[in-house]
């Protein structure tokens, strides 16, 4: 097997060196392209008719008038008569027309008739939810009567955030167009590989007949991987409309209804301890909601894993759109709750909690890295000089403190395949679908690639963001730089591996004796003997090089992809 | 860098210029921003020329360029930009005053071209994104937000570099409070201020003295 692992820290050119976005000036002049940003002659744009209520019926749809209003091309009804809408913002119909003006125009034409019925929206007094809160039973660990009789100090609160929205700059939606058996999408996603199959799920169209492509995203944050049935009406409007392309993005208030909702976290905890700072028991009943679904259950208590516990997690549906997931789904909930309350706890020991935390890490699943997180935490907060105990701040209403709370999150590298050009002329392509939500992503993915063929970044041309391309993961849950880097990495090396087979021969040393270093191939540590890279890859002929590299998470052999990032 | 250094400077922001604050205080009736242009705006309003329902010539006066347009008068700045031209930097967020996305200069004041009609913005000279970088060489406040990184997805920063012309051009020495309050009109989900707050003093430094402003 090749060598795939990265090259000791003292010989890296590219990596770990400061390097500025390669995308930067693109974004800071305006130039790049969002799918928000799509203009085309004959572009429609779509909008969409929502429900007022939190829970309702539709009795009747009237879309006549809509459909006379100048410059709209298509009505569709969404939520026939006898549907039951369990949340404002649900999508009752749909137009497309000329210009924004006339679809929005037409949206307000469509005559629709509820029937209202009860709902329920705010889920904060659990003693108010009835039957849409369902409990998820008693657990138990260790003996927790026993622990809070014996404890030295317990205390007791209720903690809570409600839901949050998603608002990512650029809204949610999409361009598209359906003509004949094909599909041209241009989606806002963090999802350019996948976005396509879901599409072709739900429209029952071949998935090798939907291209995708997406250059920038306006921000995504985990709220923006699935087609959404937004994205799928463009499409039907864009058909109904004789094939033109459909721009619909969801206005502000429509957005903050339906395109995220960051599930709540509210819970009663009492939690208990000894003198010298060490946590003995934890109590809690939960609850939260991420609408109809239901919603999260947070991970409590969150990191400690105290020896002696009860808990229960109450999932209570409102009548408020889907629940998202929102950078470490359910982690902050958690975080939040689990950490105040620990801090109650410290407050009422009187003691520091710093040293509580420290006194505790043996409870978490990496001591020794939180112990060193919080050395250098208080170090640069200078937590031993500003921090005081509670009720010693200056008088009047304004009071400071200090808190702190620690988290965790997976990570690791996802599914991604990479494809590595060499072509005989010296210029290098480097393609994946992959998407670079502004996380610095085509950044990374150059910079390994002109790692591994020493060359500058500028010889690399780097192609992302259309589903032509190899398939790269979602980017969720912080694994893209994990993914592209190792699949990068193993494409480019195949790819040099090719080449010194090729320039082997006329430069009198085996290929595995070759290496490549500031733009040039040389035999290694002899830079006497060499190439440069252009006259290397005119001994290629006609023919270039193209080679796969892939990250495969069921078979991570060559490579680990930690410490990249 | 600090005000006092420069007598020219006023020591705070004109007017405490804070477009959040100012927001806050008046209530939203305007795209346009900071009391001198309401009165100018008010001056300038075409009395008893009233245009519509239906659409109306419109000449837009773009980074020196004009163009011709045939809307609606309630077509907001942002829209025609955006879906009339092909101006796509200034982006269409809120649609309702509140993050800058879509400020644009218009006759050297900072304004949210989403609250700005496109009829009221005729005869006036309209700066966007498009046109502050010239022959190929990117503007100060451009290359700032490069340099520091001040952009992630990067969809908000149009607004934010328009701002930022617009604020060091009236403001060319700021302290860093004063670069934070003359931007509090904008925001970002990413949470790029702190590589911003380096940008803006720089590009202030590099601007300083009229170059390349």
């Amino acid at each position: 097997m090749p060598e795939y692992s990265w090259p000791p820290m003292e010989k890296r050119r590219v990596l770990g060196k400061a390097t500025k976005r390669l995308d930067g000036a693109m974004k800071s002049t305006g130039r790049a392209k969002y799918a928000s940003d799509f203009t085309q002659k004959d572009l429609l744009f779509g909008a969409l008719v929502t429900s007022p209520h939190a829970h309702a019926r539709v009795t009747s749809v009237d879309t006549s008038d809509a459909e006379k209003v100048p410059g709209v091309t298509a009505v569709r009804v969404i939520a026939s008569p006898g549907t039951e809408l369990m949340w404002a913002g649900q999508e009752v119909a749909s137009v497309a027309a000329n210009t924004e003006e006339a679809a929005k125009d037409a949206t307000r034409k469509v005559k629709v008739q509820y029937e209202v019925l009860p709902h329920l929206v705010r889920e904060d007094d659990l003693s108010k939810a009835g039957a849409r809160a369902k409990s998820a039973g008693e657990q138990v660990k260790g003996d927790p009567d026993k622990a809070f009789q014996e404890a030295d100090a317990t205390v007791e609160g209720r903690y809570g955030i409600p839901v949050i929205t998603h608002c990512c700059l650029e809204p949610h939606g999409n361009v598209i167009e359906w003509k004949g058996d094909h599909i041209n999408f241009y989606p806002s996603t963090q999802n350019v590989s996948g976005v396509g199959g879901d599409l072709s799920n739900s429209l029952k169209i071949p998935a090798a007949n939907i291209h995708v492509n997406m250059q920038y995203i306006g921000g995504g944050f985990g709220s923006k991987f699935a087609t959404d049935l937004w994205g799928l009406e463009a499409a039907r409007l864009s058909k109904a409309s004789g094939g033109r392309p459909v721009k619909l993005f969801l206005d502000r208030a429509t957005e903050l209804m339906i395109a995220g909702n960051r599930p709540s976290g509210f819970a009663n905890i009492k939690v208990a301890g000894k003198k010298d700072g060490t946590i003995t028991a934890w109590q809690s009943e939960s609850w939260s909601t991420g609408g109809i679904g239901g919603g999260g259950s947070p991970p409590i208590p969150y990191v400690f894993d105290i020896p002696n516990q009860r808990k229960n997690h109450t999932a209570v549906a409102t009548n408020c759109g889907g629940v998202r997931a929102w950078r470490a789904p359910n982690h902050q909930q958690a975080c939040y709750l689990t950490n105040t309350a620990l801090e109650d706890l410290a407050a009422k020991l009187n003691l520091d909690p710093l040293e509580v935390f420290d006194k505790n890490l043996g409870m978490t699943a990496r001591a020794e890295v939180y112990r060193a997180q919080l050395k250098k935490g208080a170090e640069l907060i200078d937590w031993q000089k500003l921090w005081h105990p509670r009720g010693q701040s200056s008088s009047g209403p304004v009071k400071r403190g200090l808190g702190l709370a620690i988290s965790t999150w997976g990570g690791g590298g996802h599914n991604s395949q990479c494809r590595t050009n060499i072509h005989p002329d010296g210029t290098v392509e480097v393609e994946l679908c992959s998407q670079d939500l502004g996380t610095g992503t085509r950044t990374v993915i150059t910079m390994v690639a002109a790692e591994t063929l020493g060359l500058p970044l500028g010889a690399i041309t780097l192609k992302i963001g259309d589903s032509a391309l190899p398939p790269s993961g979602p980017s969720g849950g912080s694994t893209t730089v994990g993914g592209v880097s190792s699949s990068t990495r193993k494409s480019t090396v195949n790819a040099l591996d090719k080449l010194f087979e090729a320039v082997a021969s006329s430069m009198g040393a085996p290929a595995d004796q070759l290496e490549a270093v500031d733009g040039r191939i040389q035999v290694k540590g002899n830079s006497a003997k060499s190439l440069t890279w252009k006259a290397a890859c005119q001994k290629l002929g006609v023919n270039k090089i193209s080679e796969m590299g892939e990250n495969n998470q069921r078979h991570p052999g060559g490579l680990n992809s930690s410490g990249v990032g | 860098m600090s005000s006092k250094n420069d007598p020219g400077a006023p020591k705070k922001p004109r007017n405490g210029f804070s477009r959040r604050g100012f927001i806050r205080g008046v209530g939203i009736s305007t795209g346009a921003l900071g009391s001198g242009l309401l009165e100018t705006a008010a001056h300038a309003a075409p009395a008893g020329n009233l245009a519509g329902p239906g659409a109306v010539p419109v000449t837009l006066k773009i980074n020196g360029k004009p163009h011709n347009l045939n809307i609606e008068p309630r077509v907001t700045l942002i829209d025609a930009l955006r879906n009339r031209l092909d101006y796509t930097g200034a982006k269409k967020v809120c649609d309702r005053a509140t993050c800058g996305a879509c400020t644009v200069i218009m006759d050297g004041k900072v304004v949210y071209s989403c609250t700005v009609l496109a009829i009221e913005a005729q005869g006036k000279d309209i700066q966007t994104i498009e046109g502050i970088s010239q022959n190929g060489k990117l503007h100060p406040v451009s290359v700032a937000f490069v340099n520091h990184d001040a952009q992630q997805c990067g969809y908000c920063t149009p607004g934010f570099v328009m701002a930022t012309k617009g604020f060091l051009d009236k403001h060319p020495n700021p302290t860093l409070e004063e670069a934070e309050k003359g931007l509090g009109g904008n925001l970002c989900r990413c949470g790029t201020y702190v590589g911003m707050k380096k940008a803006v003093l720089e590009a202030a430094k590099e601007m300083k003295g009229g170059r390349n402003a």
